[in-house]
C-alpha cells in the first residue's frame, strides 16, 4: 500500500477508512466462531448426566472443555460487543453515544474477565473439590 | 465534534418502522437485532453468572441452580433458547445474503419464514429433550 494513486489508496475503504470493513469482517468471523462453539456448548450441556456441582466441575475441568469454553467466551463477547455498537450508533448521538460506548466496553470486559477467570479457576484448581 | 451545537435542527429522517407494511423479511431483521440484545444482556449474563457460581464453590452454586431451575428460571431459559436459535437462523440467513444469494422475492421470503420455523422447532425439540431427561 502507499504507492498507488490517491484514489487507489482509498478505494474499498469507505467513509470509515477501513475501520468499518474491519468491524464488518470481525462480526462475521466471530459469528462463525460463535455458531460452532455455541452449538457445541448447548449440546454438551444437555447431554451431561446432571448439572450439579460435581458433574459441572468435572466437565469444565477437562482441557477439551475448558479451552473451547474460553474460546466461546472470546468469540461470543466480541461478537455481541460489535453488534451492540451498531445499535448504539444507530440510535444515540453525541455525548450520549460516547457514554453508552464506554458502558458497553466496561460491561463486556468486566463480564469476559469474570467468565474467563472462573473457567481457569475451576480448570486449574486441585481435584479435591 | 467539539463545536457541535447543543440543540440540533430538526432534520428529515428516512422512513422508519411506522411507515412500512410489515412483511416477514422486515420482521426477521428486527427480531435479529432484538434477540441479539436479549442474548447479549440476558443469556451472556446468566452464562457468566453460571461460571462464576461454579468457581465460587458448592454452596453458592446450589443457590444459583435453585434460581435457574425454578419455574421462572425455566421460562426465561426457554425464551433465551428461542432467542438463540432465532438469532442463529437469521445469522445463517445473513451469511447466505452476504454471499450474494437469495435476493429474489420468493427465496428471500422463504428464507425469512424458515428462520422462524427453525427457531420454534429447535426450541421445542431441545426443551422436550431437557424435560424428558428429567433434570
Amino acid at each position: 500500500m502507499g504507492n498507488g494513486t490517491q484514489l487507489g489508496r482509498v478505494r474499498g475503504l469507505g467513509a470509515g477508512g477501513g475501520a468499518v470493513v474491519h468491524h464488518w469482517w470481525l462480526q462475521r468471523v466471530t459469528a462463525v466462531g460463535s455458531l460452532i462453539l455455541v452449538l457445541w456448548f448447548v449440546f454438551s450441556l444437555v447431554r451431561l448426566p446432571s448439572l450439579d456441582y460435581a458433574s459441572a466441575v468435572m466437565w469444565v475441568r477437562q482441557p477439551i472443555v475448558a479451552v473451547p469454553l474460553m474460546l466461546l467466551i472470546v468469540s461470543v463477547f466480541w461478537h455481541f460487543r460489535l453488534g451492540v455498537q451498531v445499535m448504539l450508533e444507530d440510535y444515540l448521538h453525541g455525548s450520549k453515544r460516547v457514554i453508552a460506548m464506554l458502558a458497553l466496553n466496561f460491561y463486556t470486559c468486566a463480564l469476559a474477565a469474570l467468565a474467563l477467570f472462573s473457567v481457569l479457576k475451576v480448570a486449574l484448581s486441585a481435584a479435591a473439590g | 465534534m467539539a463545536s457541535r451545537p447543543t440543540v440540533q435542527p430538526a432534520r428529515p429522517l428516512s422512513p422508519h418502522l411506522t411507515i412500512w407494511k410489515w412483511r416477514v423479511h422486515m420482521a426477521v431483521s428486527i427480531v435479529h437485532r432484538v434477540t441479539g440484545h436479549a442474548l447479549a444482556f440476558g443469556a451472556v449474563l446468566i452464562f457468566a453468572w453460571w461460571l462464576a457460581a461454579l468457581a465460587s464453590g458448592p454452596a453458592y452454586y446450589r443457590f444459583f441452580l435453585d434460581i435457574v431451575l425454578s419455574p421462572f428460571g425455566a421460562l426465561v431459559g426457554i425464551g433465551l433458547t428461542w432467542a438463540m436459535f432465532q438469532h442463529m437462523g437469521s445469522g445463517i440467513r445473513h451469511f447466505i445474503m452476504d454471499a450474494g444469494e437469495g435476493y429474489d422475492l420468493v427465496t428471500s421470503r422463504r428464507m425469512a419464514q424458515a428462520t422462524f420455523a427453525f427457531s420454534i422447532l429447535a426450541t421445542a425439540g431441545l426443551w422436550a429433550w431437557i424435560l424428558a431427561g428429567g433434570y
